[in-house]
């Protein structure tokens, strides 16, 4: 049964990729939609016969077929749910499902072929992505982690016939092929030092030893596979891809850059939690980079003015809370956070899009404004989002967020729960400094011509669909199929954080990192506190965007005038990517072009080649020269050979 | 006595070839009837050897590590040459490869020959004989004359049927190859000779040599020999310079079978012959061998990056890739060998589907360079689309065949050297960055150049072409136990005697390794790292 889970949506490509061009767009919409409702309806059965086992062996097993045999490494193609990979497939085939039916209305201006293509590659995501969460070993899972890469790189650049996003695409699969470098030589080194790729096996056998205390061998593989997660869920330092990504349509952003595969290495240490658990200097990485990170994207997220580049940027922000929370050993935290951050980020990715579908393509924030009255189902939608990601009381956002913030307190990290805190402000700011340009004040069109000159070129880019903007008369709200999945995933964003009531979630993920969670004492006035002061932090926020942006954005141009060379480096995103082109890129083309190709190619060896070619030929030639046809000549030869042997014995 | 199946490999083609001698014109034809003709008869005389090598896979036993089907027949006994020949796991498939790409390219040449169409069926024929010639070959005389045999018809193909440049890539192609392959001889005559010694008489049988106790000294001059010939051939960086000429002269039919069967005789040759005959040297040597192999892989990927060319660049990926190959060998344990034999057939798919349809590319627009092309996907969906498919084939997509090879070369090389596995991991990056900015330069954006904005998409007979090598790229990515099992057994004799022969300090180290490894086979690990450590 486990097997259909991805073999459906794989069905369903199947279908839409062969015969994708002679059906029509209802046709094609319909068996992609069906493919993945059917995918989860297999997968809530799964869950429920899971949860029907008791505690302790709560674990179902598929095993298709030996896949890859060579002396001791025997890799089978089997699928393992566990609780783990249960609250997985329930995000990526639920939330997947939501964003398909959405994208039957948002995608509909592309042609019969293009609707197509778009809906097998959609399908094929979810085949990948699921496969990557049930996969019982590293090799499978391997498979749906370049899998789900492959689907990226093609729904950005589903436009292929612009640059940007051509170029957005080969980006972000470049930048994750240096991810996999480290992953496929941890998951080597994993084979190497346990024999096995099987996670319960190697799990198995790393909970025999102890934690490492100096950096060994578990450190070095658990750094590797880590820097696989920094590629695959846009950390630093492989962030700069995801950004560029927003090239994709944005039911794609939604469900891919956002809600599941951007989340695949969050997974991937939970997957893992017992290796990484005895690799406690990892873990201070991953936990440092992860807040590091969360407070990088968050500061960017602030001035940007392209609406899905700040959403880009707030899931960069988010991902990192998530690996400060696997960082600090808060296994059930980080996958507590992955599932509500699925909820509200899909909801405002779409939300987004509905926008940007009203206004027939226009991104820019700073060209819209007062949308509510036209939009109230997108406004209201997003605005649960917005709140559940700012961490409002009583929302899903807020239930993982503390918990996340808690356990870095609890785990004695007092500065990285300062800066998660600081970035928990961040978010309520930038989100709301969203909500009030997009929804609130007068819609107007000109306001970019000042503003533009602090615009660099990489975020004015030009928009989803090639229609020029519209004018504010006649916009519509979201149609029926779009305005379903925002009201769901908005029940979702109020509700989902209510699993974690009563430790219910964090017990239930328990058996899949076991048995090395780390337990924290915990103080329960200490954690009441901190739980005020996350709710204070989430309304200041709101509080700043409000007077900023909503009462007086003077004050807002004021600030950003007042520090003028600030707001510079945040608009251009700290330059990352003009660095990495500086010293990375142009460094390696220049010298594979003009000293490897040029002069060690052309000129060394095969110069040397034809250098031994034209010697030989030279002495041919001077041979030829020597066959005189004088007899004369000759005989002098013989004799002047004669003499000159003679002479050798002599004188020897 | 059996059906002697494996002389039939090699006659069949020649019979073939003979008999496009006796088709004529017939009164009243401009030639083009005939042409036809011959090439439908040589198509079916490839096919038909295709059908073969699959019996001889259907009949093949998986579970042997022999040499299977072996015919032995005096042919200069005073001087004990013999005709033998006989497969085993790591030849079988090298054998299938050669029957399987033959047919493809002879169909894709089937309109981009015009001329004399009758002498190129021929060359193609005695090619494919030649070929399977060398990899049955148990007899090292029989093998050299089957080695410089399979030059000629190569030769002609680039010189006639080439680009502009073909002459020179012709000659070039030849003299470098034979200048490696006269070394050769030169030690194949000098094993011969160390066995009169021993024995009292000559003997040019491969099993005999394998048994032959060469001086130490001696190997390592006689490895130097082979081993020349053979990285000549590979191409082992840095003699690879012949490869890029070759290939961007010769026509698609020419680099198919060049980058898809004549490439792997350098490994090949290495693992059959090279490495068990003077295992010392050989242990001497690897490390070399996998630095230059692992330089290769880096260079090739650099220099395929920048190529305005897409048959250059393709090209220079080939020396990427068997630098992959190399390396996997000189790692000499079983993940590593069978990976690199993996490997081998990999190359040959999804390379040969490269040149494929690079050459259906420059058959509509006469001109390969990547700055021509731009925005093909609007205009030629379903060629884009198998494009696609064998560039990620190329990148070493898992589920496509590629991953499967590059894995187990790294798991190979990494329990060896794990310094080494990783800076051929890099490999892996560079592979996607030429790949995929070559892809996005041909297929996407718009169309900018007029003549692109009409080219027709993939005709019945590319369908032909290029649909077998995609189904041979996913059945090989994801049943690749159907290829391992049978290559397993001969990979592990090999080894077996291989670490047998070489010296005792490797044997000593094995001890520490087998226990951790669990693996009596896979004992050559040339340093303790500190994991082996922590795992006691």
């Amino acid at each position: 049964m486990l097997l259909l889970i991805p073999l459906l949506p794989l069905v369903g490509f199947l279908i839409n990729a062969s015969f994708g061009r002679r059906i029509s767009k209802g046709a094609s919409g319909a068996v992609a939609c069906a493919a993945i409702l059917a995918s989860f309806a297999v997968s809530v059965l799964a869950v429920s016969q899971l949860v029907a086992l008791p505690e302790d062996s709560r674990a179902l097993v598929s095993h298709a077929f030996t896949w890859i045999t060579s002396g001791t490494l025997n890799v089978g193609l089997t699928l393992r749910l566990d609780p783990l990979s249960a609250v997985m497939i329930l995000v990526v085939s639920g939330i997947g499902s939501l964003i398909h039916v959405y994208s039957t209305a948002y995608m509909h201006e592309e042609t019969d072929c293009e609707y197509a293509r778009y809906f097998s590659y959609l399908n094929l995501f979810a085949a990948f992505m699921l496969l990557l969460v049930l996969g019982a070993n590293f090799l499978v899972m391997f498979v749906g982690w370049e899998g789900v890469g492959l689907c990226s790189y093609l729904l950005i650049g589903f436009w292929y016939q612009k640059q940007s996003a051509s170029d957005a695409g080969k980006k972000a699969f470049i930048v994750n092929r240096i991810g996999d470098f480290g992953f496929v030589l941890g998951v080597l080194l994993a084979f190497v030092r346990f024999g096995s790729l099987d996670f319960q096996e190697i799990a198995r056998s790393a909970a025999t030893l102890s934690p490492e205390t100096t950096f060994g061998t578990v450190s070095l593989i658990t750094l590797l596979l880590f820097v696989g997660a920094t590629g695959k869920s846009a950390q630093i330092p492989l962030f700069v891809w995801l950004p560029d990504a927003m090239e994709g349509p944005t039911p794609v952003s939604a469900l891919i850059h956002a809600a599941t595969m951007v989340t695949a290495g969050v997974y991937m240490i939970g997957r893992n939690a017992v290796l990484f658990s005895h690799a406690p200097q990892t873990l201070t990485i991953v936990a440092i980079i992860g807040a590091a990170t969360a407070l990088m994207a968050g500061t960017i997220g602030l001035v940007q003015n392209d609406i899905k580049r700040v959403l880009a940027y707030s899931t960069v922000s988010q991902l990192g809370y998530m690996f400060l929370a696997m960082g600090v050993g808060a296994y059930g935290a980080g996958i507590f956070h992955l599932y509500t951050h699925a909820f509200f980020k899909a909801l405002l990715f779409l939300g987004s899009g509905a926008v940007i579908h009203a206004l027939h393509g226009e991104q820019d924030l700073r060209h819209m404004g007062g949308l509510r009255k036209d939009l109230p189902i997108t406004y209201w939608t997003f605005v649960i989002g917005a709140m559940a990601i700012a961490g409002v009381p009583g929302l899903a956002g807020f239930f993982s967020k503390d918990e996340i913030l808690s356990s870095v307190y609890f785990g004695g990290h007092q500065i990285l729960w300062a800066v998660g805190l600081l970035t928990a402000l961040l978010t309520a700011i930038y989100m709301f400094r969203l909500v009030f340009l997009a929804f609130h004040g007068e819609r107007s069109e000109n306001v970019a011509a000042d503003a533009s000159s602090h615009q660099p070129p990489a975020t004015s880019h030009s928009s989803d669909s090639p229609q020029p903007p519209a004018t504010s008369h006649h916009l519509h709200d979201a149609p029926p199929a779009m305005a379903f999945a925002l009201i769901v995933l908005a029940i979702g964003s109020v509700f989902a954080g209510y699993v974690s009531r009563g430790g219910w979630l964090d017990h239930f993920l328990e058996p899949s990192f076991a048995p090395q969670t780390l337990e924290h004492a915990v103080d329960g006035g200490m954690e009441t506190t901190l739980m005020v002061i996350a709710s204070v932090t989430a309304t200041a926020g709101i509080l700043i965007a409000v007077f900023y942006f909503l009462r007086s954005r003077t004050a807002a141009d004021g600030i950003a005038n007042t520090f003028a060379a600030l707001h510079r480096v945040l608009l251009n995103k700290y330059y990352v990517d003009e660095a990495y082109d500086a010293t990375i890129v142009q460094p390696i083309h220049i010298v594979s072009k003009d000293a490897l190709w040029k002069i060690v190619d052309a000129r060394i060896l095969d110069g040397a080649v034809n250098g031994a070619g034209e010697t030989v030929g030279g002495l041919s030639e001077a041979l030829r020269r020597v066959q005189t046809g004088s007899v004369r000549a000759y005989a002098g030869s013989v004799f002047f050979g004669a003499v000159m042997i003679l002479g050798y014995y002599l004188w020897r | 006595m059996s059906f002697p199946i494996l002389t039939s490999l090699v006659a069949l083609p020649i019979v073939g070839a003979v008999l496009l001698l006796f088709v004529r014109a017939r009164p009243g034809d401009d030639g083009e009837q005939t042409a036809r003709m011959t090439r439908r008869i040589a198509l079916v005389v490839s096919a038909l050897v295709f059908v073969e090598t699959l019996l001889l896979w259907a009949r093949f036993n998986p579970a042997s590590a022999d040499f299977q089907f072996v015919e032995r027949h005096a042919w200069i006994p005073s001087f004990g040459i013999s005709y033998a020949v006989g497969v085993d796991g790591i030849s079988l498939f090298l054998l299938v490869l050669t029957g399987f790409l033959t047919p493809i390219a002879l169909l894709s040449s089937w309109e981009s020959v015009h001329t004399q169409t009758k002498a190129f069926c021929m060359f193609v024929l005695l090619l494919e004989s030649a070929m399977m010639g060398v990899f049955v070959s148990l007899d090292l005389f029989l093998f050299y004359v089957f080695w410089d045999a399979m030059l000629v018809p190569m030769y002609f193909l680039i010189g006639i049927w080439g680009y502009d440049r073909r002459i020179y890539a012709a000659i070039k192609f030849m003299l470098y190859t034979m200048a490696g392959s006269v070394l050769m001889l030169l030690a194949i005559l000098g094993l011969a000779v160390l066995h009169y010694n021993a024995t009292g008489s000559y003997s040019f049988d491969l099993l005999k040599m394998y048994a032959l106790n060469v001086p130490r000294p001696v190997q390592f001059w006689f490895f130097l020999a082979f081993g020349l010939a053979f990285a000549i051939k590979v191409p082992l960086f840095p003699f690879h310079t012949w490869l890029p000429d070759a290939h961007v002269e010769a026509p698609t039919a020419g680099s198919v079978i060049l980058a898809g069967v004549l490439l792997k005789m350098g490994t090949y040759g290495l693992l059959r012959f090279a490495f068990p005959l003077f295992p010392q040297a050989a242990e001497f040597f690897a490390p070399a061998l996998a630095v230059l192999a692992v330089v290769g892989i880096i260079y090739g990927a650099l220099v395929a990056m920048v190529q305005p060319d897409m048959k250059k660049l393709v090209a220079y990926s080939s020396v990427s890739h068997l630098g992959f190959v190399v390396l996997g060998l000189t790692a000499m344990n079983t993940q590593g060998v069978q990976g690199a034999v993996y490997q081998m057939l990999n190359h040959g798919v999804s390379t040969g589907g490269l040149f494929l349809i690079v050459g259906m590319l420059s058959d509509r627009r006469h001109t390969r360079l990547i700055a021509e092309f731009g925005g093909l996907k609007k205009v030629m969906p379903h060629l884009v689309a198998v494009f696609l498919i064998v560039t990620l084939s190329s990148i070493g997509l898992p589920g496509l065949n590629g991953f499967v090879g590059e894995f187990l070369i790294l798991l190979g090389a990494f329990r060896w050297d794990p310094t080494l596995a990783a800076f051929a991991a890099t490999g892996v990056i560079l592979s996607a960055t030429y790949m995929l900015w070559m892809f996005q330069r041909v297929n996407y954006g718009t169309v900018t150049n007029e003549k692109n904005a009409h080219l027709p998409d993939l005709r019945p007979r590319e369908w032909f072409v290029i649909v077998p090598i995609i189904a041979v790229a996913i059945l090989m990515g994801v049943l690749p136990n159907l290829f391992l099992a049978p290559i397993a057994p001969s990979v592990e004799k090999l080894l077996n005697q291989f670490h047998q022969s070489t010296t005792t300090r490797i044997e000593a180290k094995a001890g520490a390794v087998g226990r951790v490894l669990s693996d009596p086979a896979d004992r050559r690990v040339r340093k303790d790292p500190p994991y082996v450590e922590s795992a006691r």
